[in-house]
């Protein structure tokens, strides 16, 4: 065949470049600024958009979404070109891919500031968002497979396998959680409720993890560490067990987010099971990858883009190591809803996904500006710096996750719980603070890396067309040796496709199908009933607020927790829940049985709490809430609320959307009138915020207790 | 929910993950064969495709 010839489109990759470094130091900013206002209250700014509930998605989101996900394309966008030496299919859709993407982030960003939230965690967004996302997957996808289809390589490298699998198993979760009913243009209700709710989420939280910070960037790492180590991967054989292994297992693993809480046992023990597997696989690809650079280690010693592989791959193996072990129940027991967790997430996000994107821009920004980088020592400088940061960011954070579990789990030789929760808040105040000094010297690398890159830029002159020349594909295939099964599909792009579809498909229906469809996996509680207007409408203050980034609702069922809270969570609470307020982290206590009678404080407690919590609890890092006391309840969207609820099985009333108004005013004037009247003689409109959300949290666990009281029920679930 | 928990039981739930099981070992003893099988020098120019541009 006639050798073509060809420009590879190095634009496109520079801007995801530089979106990457934008959106990173963006993103790490939020997450100091959250990190602080964990150990300083004031830095909430006593402002509804600047409050650690709203800016803690924000730091998530931008994270994973812009700075990872600005990552990924980055690596896609080069790669794929040139193992498929092909330029890329549109650059028209290139192009749409761009701006959308980070149109979307700023989207992103300015609602959930502005307290639009799905209130499900790493997938807030409303539902016009939702759908953009999906729009410019897909045309992320054509342009992906257009580009594989015009191919001049027959066979697809291993890097392109993950990306393919990337791209499916991502549009498969993002369509599955955000299956969602809109009320208004920014307000919708998860269509599942409760139990099948926390499944799904977690289903797709834990593949977020595993299908957006870890196969694309496992690509990455498959094509850029042979490029910057200048030799082939260590064993191509493993890259293809690593590859099906990991996804056909990954996707298993979700409901280790979920032990101990009202999910079936036997769903809890098969993600259990699965993550244990995983630890094959992940350590396959680790090792894969640093023995890729056997032979090589004393380039390690000079060249700072092989350092910051070297630590991601570390860092990669360290918390694929760790994530099996907290799926254990035993350890789980201790880590969860604590910064054990956090620690963990972040050994990933820090050193793997950030070191990893680190070490592919000081290799390609070099390259597509025809010129060296400006300096290695100031790499160099970064690289330590880096390190330095994580270690002072994720010890602090075990410290902290061990102590508030030990803590938490301390009892008097009486029974009774030996520790208050803000005495817990109080010991782990120090270690806070040395998480944000971690923080800081992370972000102050990044900020040396963008200045080694302004001057590196300066000196060099961007090359937006690489020329590249290869001899286009022969129609007909004529295979070298005997041809195998697989090498079929490697050649088979849609092929590919559709087996990894079928792979993950297979987890994600066999875990979520039994939960919809058994009726004995969500035992019914007769005494639960739906929340009244104005409860409903607190409720949706309390996920507007992001409360969940800070509270769970999951009494687990341990010594601990039921003296410290109260009878443990049942299955058949939640069934009216949309969506699930489970939480994942304990900043602040459990709040599922704040209405209870052993709990219950006065509305007056919580109106003055709510205005200042270091007035009713000195110690307490909770935000002021004081906009709640002005703004007043919007009580024209309340039939479309209760209709809505109708719509997804709540059995509201026939009707009942036209007395609902009539209802809340009339709760909401029964706390008024009981603030006016108790010791604190307060003075409030009926119509103010923050009755509803004080209706809410006196309601949170009352359905329970009349069950307990009635004795419906005494087994746990199983 | 309304689409949810109209089947009160699925027969034989037990042969759902059997299934899965069954179809994850098969197919990775086959992956598995067909990676030992195939000649090292394929397998070796596969590897080096990231070093040809």
């Amino acid at each position: 065949m006639p050798v073509e010839k060809f420009y590879y489109d190095n634009k496109i990759v520079k801007s995801f470049a530089y979106a990457t470094v934008f959106w990173g130091i963006i993103g790490m900013t939020v997450g100091l600024l959250a990190a602080l206002q964990l150990v300083f209250p004031w830095f909430n700014l006593n402002m509804a958009a600047t409050t650690f509930g709203r800016v803690r998605p924000v730091h998530t989101n931008a994270v994973i979404f812009a700075f990872v996900g600005n990552g990924i394309f980055t690596g896609v966008y080069y790669s794929l070109q040139r193992l498929c030496k092909a330029r890329m299919f549109s650059d028209r859709l290139s192009w749409i891919h761009f701006w959308v993407w980070q149109s979307i982030i700023v989207a992103a960003a300015v609602t959930l500031l502005a307290g639009f939230t799905t209130g499900k965690e790493y997938a807030e967004l409303e539902w016009p968002i939702d759908i953009l996302i999906t729009l410019v997957w897909v045309v992320f996808g054509i342009n992906m497979f257009g580009t594989i289809i015009k191919r001049r390589e027959r066979h697809l490298y291993v890097a392109i396998w993950f990306f393919i699998g990337t791209w499916v198993t991502v549009a498969m979760l993002h369509i599955v959680n955000s299956v969602e009913l809109p009320i208004s243009f920014m307000k919708s209700y998860s269509w599942y409720a409760g139990v099948q709710d926390a499944l799904v989420q977690w289903w797709y939280g834990h593949n977020a993890v595993a299908f957006f910070l870890t196969t694309p960037y496992l690509g990455i790492m498959y094509y850029f560490v042979p490029k910057a180590a200048n030799r082939p991967v260590y064993s191509y054989r493993l890259s293809i067990i690593h590859f099906w292994a990991l996804i056909f297992l990954y996707i298993w693993a979700g409901p280790h987010h979920l032990l101990y809480t009202a999910l079936p046992d036997w769903a809890q023990s098969l993600g259990t099971v699965f993550s244990l597997m995983l630890i094959l696989p992940s350590w396959g690809g680790m090792l894969n990858g640093l023995l890729t650079l056997r032979g090589a280690w004393d380039k390690v010693r000079e060249e700072p883009v092989l350092k910051f592989f070297v630590v991601a791959l570390t860092c990669y193996g360290m918390s694929t190591f760790e994530g099996p072990i907290l799926s254990l129940k035993n350890v789980n027991a201790i880590s969860h809803f604590t910064d054990w967790t956090v620690a963990h997430v972040h050994v990933g996000a820090l050193g793997w996904n950030g070191f990893l994107t680190f070490g592919m821009l000081y290799w390609l920004i070099p390259r597509i500006f025809k010129t060296e980088l400006h300096s290695k020592k100031l790499a160099g400088t970064h690289f330590w710096i880096g390190t330095l940061g994580i270690i002072i960011y994720a010890i602090p954070m075990y410290w902290a996750g061990f102590e508030h579990a030990l803590m938490m789990k301390d009892m008097t030789p009486e029974g009774n719980t030996a520790n208050q929760f803000v005495t817990m808040t109080k010991a782990i105040w120090p270690l806070h603070l040395f998480r944000a000094v971690g923080g800081v010297l992370y972000l102050s690398g990044v900020f040396i890396m963008l200045y080694n890159f302004t001057k590196t830029i300066k000196k060099g002159s961007f090359m937006a067309n690489e020329e590249s020349s290869a001899p286009a594909l022969e129609k007909v295939y004529v295979p070298t040796h005997k041809s195998h099964w697989h090498s079929w599909i490697e050649r088979k792009p849609l092929k590919m496709l559709v087996l990894s579809l079928i792979v993950v498909a297979i987890g994600g229906i066999i875990e979520l199908v039994p939960t919809f469809l058994i009726k004995s996996n969500v035992p019914t509680l007769s005494s639960v009933k739906p929340y009244t207007p104005l409860e409903l409408e607190g409720r949706d203050i309390y996920i507007r607020e992001g409360c969940y980034n800070c509270h769970s609702q999951m009494v687990r069922p341990f010594r601990s927790e039921v003296a410290r809270y109260g009878e443990y969570s049942k299955a058949g609470e939640y069934v009216y829940d949309h969506p699930f307020q489970w939480g994942s982290k304990r900043t602040g206590p459990d709040l599922s049985r704040e209405g209870t009678a052993r709990l219950k404080r006065g509305n007056d407690w919580h109106y003055l709490h709510f205005w200042n919590p270091r007035d009713m609890s000195a110690g307490s890092i909770m935000p002021r809430y004081t906009w709640l006391f002005s703004r007043n309840i919007d009580t024209g969207m309340i039939p479309k609320k209760i209709r809505a609820m109708r719509t997804l099985g709540v059995p509201y009333p026939k009707g009942y959307d036209q007395e609902a108004v009539k209802d809340l005013l009339i709760q909401a004037n029964g706390i008024r009138v009981d603030l006016k009247t108790g010791p604190s003689k307060i003075t409030i409109e009926p119509t103010k915020e923050v009755l509803a959300l004080i209706a809410y949290l006196q309601r949170l666990g009352k359905d329970v207790e009349t069950a307990v009281k009635s004795g419906a029920t005494t087994t746990p679930n199983k | 929910m309304k689409f949810i928990n109209y089947l009160e039981r699925i027969t034989n739930i037990g042969i759902f993950p059997l299934i899965s099981l069954i179809i994850f070992f098969t197919f990775f003893v086959l992956v598995t064969v067909y990676v030992y099988r195939t000649p090292k020098k394929t397998m070796d120019q596969r590897g080096h495709l990231p070093l040809e541009q």
